[in-house]
């Protein structure tokens, strides 16, 4: 049989048995189990009405249980067990995740999760959000966004593929495939090139520096002034947004400094792949350039939903443009921003397809989901597998948590 | 302290001119309402004074300085919206002072300002609300609270009250008057369709129609001495009375025949020229009274409405007839379809020839 005529099939078996089970449950229900008819129609007529819900809910009950909350179970005992030669089980208790920490590509793995969780919501939300308010001023705007959007419709393999042919290298002698090494050997050491590689990226840096230290001012500030009441329960939530930012100003800082004296390669093709620490920032470009058009359109519609009047005022006000966009129309839309950098931050923490395509984890650009995948199915360590697949679920749920919260909030 | 000139001044879409040959001389200290059916243009007009709106024709000036091109902020304008448009995010006091703050006041001179703002509107309880957890007359008021800090040359409103209910409106117009009692030197701009609104609150009142200024004038010189028929309709509720006729007598007094078989006298003097002169007559409601000597109206009363202090009679039409409604103090349910004679004082009969008042030719 042809496979687009099974595919079919299974299409009516599935559809059909869906609709078959509402339809014949429901008929079950009202007309045999529980009939509105004969001495006791009234009470069977609540009756069926406490069960129906259920009744209905029962099919994704079902499966949320098997193929969600069972697993979760499975893993956290996998994780807590060690397969013995053989067949069968042993407990071993935290000796899985004792073995996993003394590990250092568990390590490297996790603090590139914590590099990627930093740089792509930031940067997708950013980029987001400055699409979304230039285009909506310019006559070719929804070109722009539907170019902008474009890269949400291709898988992340696909992209991965993509940017993989972008950092392509070849021999000096022959001709460069990609576009980065093309630009690249377009440099040779004269004063374009400072100005391009050392004191453009430079000023770049300390913008950022510049910007991650306004926004620890903003957390900060209001603990410094006797007037605003801080709740108490924020404190070390500000104190912990403050010592981060630290950390990045004196990061960014600090390669400011490494520029100024790094003595560049010019004139030779680079393997950017292989370039530790930076290689990680290149597979994070595919993933901000996939997510950065989901946080514009949904940053885009928050935009236009930021009253005219608030605007209009603001400009009566004296408020420059500026002014308009980051105290009257970004706070108003503040609530959407979390909704959307949390909602990207869930995708970088189970961000597998990009690394495992281009990398493979190799040159310290391992993740967690690509070594939970390297211990589970490579190794076949499936304690230690099980025990990594756990931390990355308690690292999503918090997040996740707060997300619900935030776009429920959104929705009142 | 501002005085506002608009000469020629017109607005333009692309070809569409939707207003033009404005031109108005405001003073200090005046409280001018704009008003005009929906889509006359006058919320355009004010929100070309506050700079919203570019200016595609003539000539705006505040104090003697052309403003065509200046930014609203250095106009010395503040804008109440018919929205409120406050800050969502922001509390009472911060909503306030962000004009004081963009301008860079000092913290000392906006919390002064912020103080004696909330004060003079009794908002001092509210400060550190956010406007969500506000009143519609609260938000009003603090939407009011923002222009007063800003201590600008010229109020502008538009339409301001219309979101609030009917007595919080009457409330709040009264407060309106107040502040404007309590600040005579400054000069306010209000948009309004409400003729109520606009004749209490107005020193002048500028009706706008069909892209142009129909009349500007006190609010009894509107009721009183409507320039033409489009005004004379407008102000005062219900609408004046029109009856087609013809002029058969003319002098210091004219004496109109109507088509209606009726006859008027007017007070409005006309020359021996007008003899034979198609006119409409104007006679508003309450102006009319029953009389057992000649008639400007005779017709069956259809329907009655007491309104306590007064009775609305409305009366039958006659084929294409415009409809006729007299206004009698009292309350009078019992003429209903009875037969009613009615006529009125010479002064208080309006003369129309094309649209235009006879006294203003």
């Amino acid at each position: 049989m042809s496979p687009a005529l099974q595919g079919l099939i299974t299409i009516i078996i599935g559809v059909g048995g869906c609709v078959g089970y509402f339809y014949f449950s429901n008929l079950f229900l009202d007309k045999v189990l529980f009939p509105a008819s004969g001495p006791n129609a009234g009470r069977n007529i609540n009756r069926a009405g406490m069960i129906r819900p259920w009744l209905f809910l029962a099919p994704a009950l079902i499966a949320l249980t098997v193929y969600l909350a069972y697993p979760v179970v499975e893993t956290l005992r996998l994780s807590l067990t060690q397969r013995v030669p053989g067949g069968g089980y042993v407990w071993v208790g935290f000796d899985n995740y004792r073995k996993m920490s003394g590990e250092p590509k568990f390590w490297e793995a996790l603090r590139n999760n914590m590099l990627w969780l930093i740089v792509v919501p930031a940067m997708s939300t950013a980029f987001g959000l400055l699409a979304a308010q230039l285009s909506d001023r310019i006559r070719w705007g929804n070109l722009a966004k539907s170019l902008i959007f474009m890269p949400m419709a291709i898988s992340f393999v696909g992209a991965a593929v993509i940017w993989k042919l972008v950092y392509d290298t070849r021999p000096v002698d022959q001709e460069q495939i990609g576009v980065l090494n093309a630009v690249w050997l377009a440099f040779e050491g004269g004063p374009m090139s400072v100005l391009f590689l050392k004191i453009v990226p430079s000023l770049g840096l300390i913008a950022f520096a510049a910007a991650v230290g306004l926004i620890a001012w903003v957390f900060v500030r209001p603990m410094l002034k006797a007037r605003d009441q801080v709740g108490g329960g924020t404190i070390p939530l500000r104190l912990l947004v403050a010592v981060a930012a630290l950390w990045l100003i004196y990061m960014s800082l600090r390669s400011v400094i490494g520029l100024a004296g790094a003595d560049l390669p010019y004139g030779v093709p680079q393997t950017w792949l292989t370039i530790p620490f930076w290689n990680s920032f290149f597979l994070m470009i595919v993933l901000v350039w996939i997510q950065t058009g989901f946080a514009m359109v949904i940053l885009s519609a928050a935009l236009r939903g930021v009253p005219e009047d608030t605007i209009e005022a603001a400009i009566v006000d004296g408020a420059n443009p500026f002014q308009i966009f980051f105290k009257i129309k970004v706070p108003q839309i503040m609530g959407t921003i979390v909704v959307v950098w949390t909602t990207i931050t869930i995708v970088v923490l189970k961000v597998f397809d990009i690394v495992f395509a281009m990398s493979n984890g190799q040159w310290e650009t391992q993740v967690l989901a690509n070594y939970m995948y390297d211990k589970l199915f490579r190794a076949n360590d499936w304690g230690v597998g099980s025990a990594s697949a756990m931390v990355i679920m308690l690292l999503v749920t918090p997040i996740l948590i707060w997300n619900v919260y935030n776009a429920r909030k959104e929705m009142r | 302290m501002a005085e506002l000139k608009l000469k020629n001044v017109e607005k333009a879409y692309g070809e569409v001119k939707v207003l033009s040959n404005i031109n108005l001389d405001i003073k200090t200290g005046e409280l001018i309402v704009f008003v005009g059916p929906s889509g006359c243009g006058k919320s355009t007009l004010l929100r070309m004074i506050a700079g919203l709106e570019k200016i595609t024709g003539g000539d705006f000036t505040i104090d003697g300085e052309r403003m065509n091109e200046v930014p609203p902020a250095q106009r010395g304008i503040a804008m109440v919206f018919q929205s409120y448009a406050l800050y969502p995010h922001m509390t009472v006091r911060d909503n306030m002072s962000f004009a004081l703050k963009i301008a860079k006041k000092s913290q000392p001179e906006i919390d002064a300002a912020v103080a004696k703002a909330a004060k003079i509107l009794q908002l001092e309880p509210y400060l550190d609300r956010l406007p969500k957890a506000l009143s519609g007359g609260q938000r009003q008021r603090v939407a009011i609270g923002r222009s007063i800090v800003r201590d600008p040359k010229v109020y502008l409103f538009d339409e301001p009250l219309s979101n609030l209910d009917a007595a919080l409106r009457v409330a709040t117009r009264l407060e309106i008057a107040q502040l404007k009692e309590s600040m005579p030197n400054s000069t306010m701009i209000y948009v309004t369709h409400d003729q109520v609104e606009a004749m209490t609150l107005a020193t002048r009142i500028v009706v706008l129609a069909g892209g142009g200024i129909s009349q500007v004038g006190t609010p009894l010189e509107l009721y009183e001495r409507p320039q033409n028929e489009f005004v004379a309709q407008f102000i005062g509720s219900p609408a004046m009375n029109l009856m087609a006729g013809e002029v058969i007598e003319t002098g210091a007094q004219t004496r109109v025949r109507l088509a209606n078989g009726g006859e008027a006298v007017s007070s409005v003097p006309t020359l021996a020229a007008d003899m034979g002169l198609k006119v409409n007559i104007g006679v508003r409601p309450e102006d009319l009274v029953a009389t057992t000597g000649p008639a400007i109206f005779t017709g069956e009363v259809e329907i009655t409405e007491a309104l306590g202090e007064v009775t609305l009679l409305y009366f039958r039409r006659n084929g294409g007839d415009a409809q006729v409604v007299a206004k009698l103090p009292g309350i009078h349910n019992d003429v209903r379809h009875t037969t009613v004679a009615l006529g009125a004082d010479p002064s208080k009969v309006h003369l129309f020839a094309k649209g235009i008042s006879l006294l203003y030719r």
